[in-house]
This record gives C-alpha cells, sequence and structure tokens, in this order.
C-alpha cells in the first residue's frame, strides 16, 4: 500500500516547521551568497545586507559587498523566486488536471518559452523590439494556448493534456533545433544551448523586481484558491457540486501558470522537474491538503533550487554547470520513484 | 414539493438526452428513478444539481429556479454522489467528509465548531466515525460509497441525489446503503437498476425512456408486467411480496424467436 503522509498532530509542530523551513531558507539564501569562487564569511555576507538595507556602516570591503550585493544576491533571490513559482504551477496543474505527472516543463510551456527565445536571438524576430524575455514569455503562452486547445479538441480528459503536452514539447523542441541548426553560428549556438538548459548566469537586480512579485503574487492568490483546489480532489464535477466556480478558477489559475512559468523561464531559461518533484515532497511531509501544501511547496521550491544552484558553482571546479542539469540530475530519479509508486497504486 | 421539472431538455453532440421531462419530487420522500442505461437518469441527475443547464423548461428548487442561484447558495441546498468517484491523492475519511464544508466557508474563513459538528454528524450517520483517520485507498467499496454520503451530507443539504449508489456492491452493502439512504431525514432522489431493491425502498419511483418518463407514481402502482417488457425489454411476473408488502419482480427466460 502506499506510504501516508506523516500526520502533524499539534499546531505547535506545525507552526514550529512553518519557521524551521523559513530559517532553512534564509539559512540556503546565506550560504548562496557566501560559497563560490570567492568564499564570504557569513558574517560578512550578513553585515552587507544590514548596510544596505539599514545604512548600519558596518566596514567590509568594497569588492566583497560589490560580489554580494550586486552579484551573489539578487541571484540567490531569482533562484528562490523561480523555484517557488514553478513548484506553486506544479501543484496547481496537479491539482487542476488531477494528473500527478501534470507540469510546466512536461506540458510543453517551458520548451514554447525557449522556441519565442531563440526566434528572437538568432532569428532577430522584433528587430530589438523584442527582448529575449518577451520572446520567451510569448513562446511560453503560445504553447500553453495550443497545448490547451490540443487537449481540449481531444476530449479533454486529464490524460489528453499530457499527451498534447508531449506533442507540443516535441513540436516546440525542434522547432527550436530547427533555428538553431540553419541559423545560428558557432557561438550563438553555444549561448543558446547554455540558455536552454537554464542559468543563472545573466540575473541582476531588475530580474529581482520582476521575479519576486510574481512569485509573491503567485503565493498569494493560489492561497486565496487552496480551498477551491481542494474540492478538485474528486474531479471537476465534484467541485462544482461542492459550489466551486469551476470556470472562473480554471481561467485564474491556469492564466496563473502560464504567467509565473513564462516568467521564470523568460529569466533563467527553462528547467525541468522542479514543478514535478517539488509538489510530491511536499505533499509527502505535510499531506494533500492545500493550505499546507502551498506553502510547503513554495518554501521548497525555493530551497530546492538556491541549493541547485550552489551545487551547480561549486560541483566542477572553475565552471559553472547548467542549473537546469543540476535539477534534472535529482530530479528524474525523483521522477522514477514516482512512476513507480503511482504503478503500485493502481 | 421541493424539486419541480418541468419540460426540461437537455442534448449531448446532437442527442436528446433528456427529451421533454416533467416531474414533481415531494419534500422527505425518497423517489427512485427507473430506466435502461442511456435512458437518462444520470444526465437529470446533474441537471437537478446545476451541474448541467436545461436547454429548454425549468427547474425550481422550492420557489426558485436552478439556473438563477448562485453557484455556492445551490451547494448548500442540494448535494449529489455520482458514480464511482475517486481519487490519487492520499487523503483520508477525514478530510473527504471536510469538502462538503466547501459551500458553507469563505476562501480564507476559520473551521467552526459548526463545521466540526456537521462533518462529526455525517461521519455518525453513515457509521464511519470510527474510520474517520483511515486512508481512502484502504476503504472498500461500499465504505467508499458511505464516505461519499457522508460527504454529501456534511453540506447540510435538504435534498440529497445519488446516482447508483450500489453499483459495484454486494448484495449486503446494496441493502444497507440503500435502508441507509430511506432512512436519512432528506428529500432523496436515487437512480437505480434493481427493480426489486427499488420497490422495496423509495416511497415512488420514476421509469425513464429515451428520456422521458414513462410513469411515476408509488411503486405498486407503477411496476406492472406490461410496462417493464416495454421499456426494459424482459418478461416478468410481478406479485406482492408476503414479506413486506411491496412489489417483487420474478424475471422470466427470454421468449424463444
Amino acid at each position: 500500500m502506499s506510504i501516508h503522509p506523516i500526520q502533524w498532530e499539534r499546531r505547535g509542530l506545525q507552526a514550529s516547521l512553518a519557521v524551521l523551513s523559513i530559517a532553512a531558507l534564509l539559512i540556503s539564501i546565506a550560504m548562496a551568497v557566501s560559497i563560490g569562487e570567492m568564499t564570504i564569511p557569513l558574517a560578512t555576507t550578513f553585515k552587507a545586507v544590514v548596510n544596505r538595507v539599514f545604512g548600519a556602516g558596518f566596514e567590509i570591503s568594497g569588492i566583497q559587498e560589490g560580489i554580494i550585493w550586486s552579484y551573489r544576491l539578487s541571484r540567490a533571490l531569482v533562484a528562490a523566486c523561480c523555484g517557488a513559482a514553478l513548484a506553486l504551477s506544479g501543484v496547481i496543474l496537479q491539482a487542476l488536471l488531477r494528473n500527478p505527472l501534470a507540469e510546466p516543463y512536461v506540458l510543453g510551456i517551458s520548451a514554447g518559452a525557449s522556441t519565442g527565445a531563440v526566434a528572437v536571438m538568432i532569428l532577430g524576430f522584433g528587430h530589438g523590439v523584442l527582448t529575449l524575455s518577451s520572446g520567451a514569455f510569448a513562446g511560453a503562452i503560445g504553447a500553453f494556448a495550443l497545448v490547451s486547445l490540443l487537449a481540449a479538441g481531444s476530449g479533454g480528459s486529464h490524460d489528453r493534456i499530457i499527451l498534447a503536452g508531449v506533442a507540443g514539447s516535441q513540436l516546440f523542441n525542434a522547432l527550436t533545433s530547427y533555428i538553431v541548426t540553419t541559423s545560428a553560428n558557432a557561438e550563438q549556438a553555444r549561448g543558446v544551448m547554455f540558455w536552454l538548459l537554464g542559468s543563472l548566469g545573466g540575473v541582476r537586480w531588475p530580474d529581482v523586481y520582476l521575479a519576486a512579485p510574481v512569485a509573491l503574487g503567485g503565493f498569494v492568490v493560489c492561497i486565496f484558491h487552496a480551498r477551491a483546489l481542494d474540492a478538485f480532489t474528486f474531479g471537476t464535477d465534484a467541485a462544482a457540486a461542492l459550489g466551486v466556480p469551476v470556470a472562473r478558477v480554471r481561467i485564474v489559475l491556469l492564466g496563473l501558470t502560464a504567467i509565473m512559468t513564462a516568467t521564470m523561464v523568460s529569466i533563467v531559461g527553462s528547467i525541468g522537474f522542479v514543478g514535478l518533484v517539488i509538489p510530491h515532497a511536499a505533499r509527502f511531509i505535510v499531506g494533500p491538503g492545500h493550505l499546507r501544501l502551498i506553502p510547503a511547496s513554495v518554501i521548497s521550491g525555493a530551497i530546492f533550487m538556491v541549493l541547485a544552484d550552489i551545487i551547480s558553482r561549486i560541483i566542477i571546479p572553475q565552471q559553472i554547470l547548467p542549473i537546469g542539469v543540476v535539477t534534472a540530475l535529482f530530479g528524474a530519479p525523483a521522477f522514477a520513484f514516482i512512476l513507480y509508486k503511482a504503478r503500485r497504486a493502481v | 414539493m421541493t424539486i419541480s421539472v418541468k419540460d426540461a431538455r437537455w442534448t449531448a453532440s446532437g442527442k436528446m438526452i433528456v427529451d421533454g421531462i416533467t416531474l414533481d419530487i415531494e419534500a422527505g420522500q425518497m423517489l427512485g428513478l427507473l430506466g435502461p442505461n442511456g435512458s437518462g437518469k444520470s444526465s437529470l441527475l446533474r441537471l437537478i444539481c446545476g451541474l448541467r443547464r436545461v436547454e429548454s423548461g425549468v427547474i425550481r428548487l422550492g420557489d426558485d429556479e436552478i439556473g438563477l442561484i448562485p453557484r455556492a447558495q445551490l451547494s448548500r441546498r442540494i448535494a449529489i454522489v455520482e458514480q464511482q468517484a475517486t481519487t490519487d491523492a492520499q487523503v483520508t475519511v477525514n478530510d473527504v467528509v471536510r469538502l462538503g464544508r466547501t459551500p458553507h466557508r469563505s476562501p480564507l474563513s476559520q473551521w467552526t465548531m459548526r463545521d466540526d459538528a456537521a462533518v462529526n454528524h455525517a461521519l455518525e450517520s453513515v457509521g464511519m466515525l470510527e474510520k474517520r483517520a483511515q486512508s481512502w485507498h484502504t476503504l472498500s467499496g461500499g465504505e467508499r460509497q458511505r464516505v461519499h454520503i457522508a460527504r454529501a451530507l456534511a453540506q447540510t443539504p435538504a435534498e440529497l441525489l445519488l446516482d447508483e449508489p450500489t453499483n459495484h456492491l454486494d448484495i449486503q452493502h446494496q441493502l444497507d446503503i440503500l435502508s441507509l439512504i430511506s432512512r436519512l431525514p432528506v428529500t432523496s432522489v436515487v437512480a437505480l437498476h434493481d427493480l426489486n431493491l427499488a420497490a422495496m425502498f423509495c416511497d415512488r419511483i420514476a421509469i425513464l425512456h429515451h428520456g422521458r418518463v414513462i410513469a411515476a407514481g408509488d411503486p405498486g402502482t407503477v411496476l406492472t408486467e406490461e410496462l417493464v417488457a416495454d421499456v426494459f425489454g424482459v418478461r416478468t411476473f410481478i406479485d406482492r411480496s408476503p414479506h413486506h408488502g411491496k412489489p417483487h419482480i420474478h424475471f422470466l427466460a427470454a421468449h424463444r424467436s
């Protein structure tokens, strides 16, 4: 029989779990700031942040402050937002589509974003008006629309959308490869390759100002719909029979998923497995109720991405691994584990 | 009367599924919907609880037209137990029954004593109070059906609709579920296949055929050999049961042609 979520019996335990997980997120961000080619003590990191935020005026070297503030902190914050938003998208899609394998990457949204980005980067669509990010954004929305139409046209059942997603992914990946092989020079091809695998390399503060509101807003909207998501446990009709305005909830939450995924992919490239694995891991700890599952997924997603970023920077000396490679290296075995469990549950 | 259906029509993929049904359901009664597969029983139930919209005709709940009642308000009044609804989620009996409180709660409201009382009462009515912490996936078919009924009762409805609640259950559980429904202090509409069980438990029955009501009334007058032959295409001999006084349907071997 399948494994039951641990029953947290006392509210005190829940509260301490919440405090602990937020502390773990802050510590992992602090570690991400401290660890790197130049190791910076945690105390210095703390001083630099206090200096900036409260103007405390601690004595620290300008180089260290520069690395902390303009490079590593923004990078860690974007990683956290990105992990949170992708995990949140996974939670929403898995609940609404009632399919444990649903996530933005599997549904082809990330592939669409890649095609959009590559079209701008290499073909020069938009003649400089469109940035790479907006190209990715447009691609993600386009892919989402196409996969939704395909799923609706084929009967709209919950397995269909996964099949439609697979078809969409293949199509957009093929388009991306077509553009790269026919139009890109060697240097462009290498740049695209890195972008496609996910890269936090060029991330700076303006990206934080974009990613943070999207992740935070997504979280708030999602928490507001936690009970509606619970009501989907036995399907769409069951949710409607429980008084949930199904059409409105679907439009709001699927739209939110598209916006969150498109934003994150446009900043860091396509990163798989976070949206798939994190909700399952969180469900394992706090159970299926969305009022707890949503915050748990957001925080674990954020921690996972920040840690994945640290690993991507230190696992090979003098070289940064694309973060998508790290998330997939950990995500693929977890994916296999879920498939195995899903088979046993039938 | 609580629910009144007037000339309701509904089509799916160009096929008329509900073809002008008129039916009145009186308060506190248990109405059995009988009819062959595809006769429109499930569709009628969905129309009554507002999951589908009638294309023409009117369905009223008390004095109000179903289509004009806000979704959440409707779900506080009327609950449905659908066929074989299941889930992959790792939910407990308690989680499922708590879902029944959804229409009573706003997105951010706290769980109240009233919610708690409704859930406890619902679990008690179906005899699942001791198993409330058990996982959904460890329950038998009969237990799952009871939990669904408890979830519906937690909505504290005045009307309860059930779509073939005895499907795939062994005979003991079939009797068990139907006597449970007949004891509940609500108006209930139950789609059924077993004519004898319907005759035994329902206060009234309505026979559906090709999306129309062929006959409606108390089981003793509605269930005749001619009608069963017309609608279900089987030969029967019907007499009164010496045990409960309700009609008893004996099925006879088909004609050799």
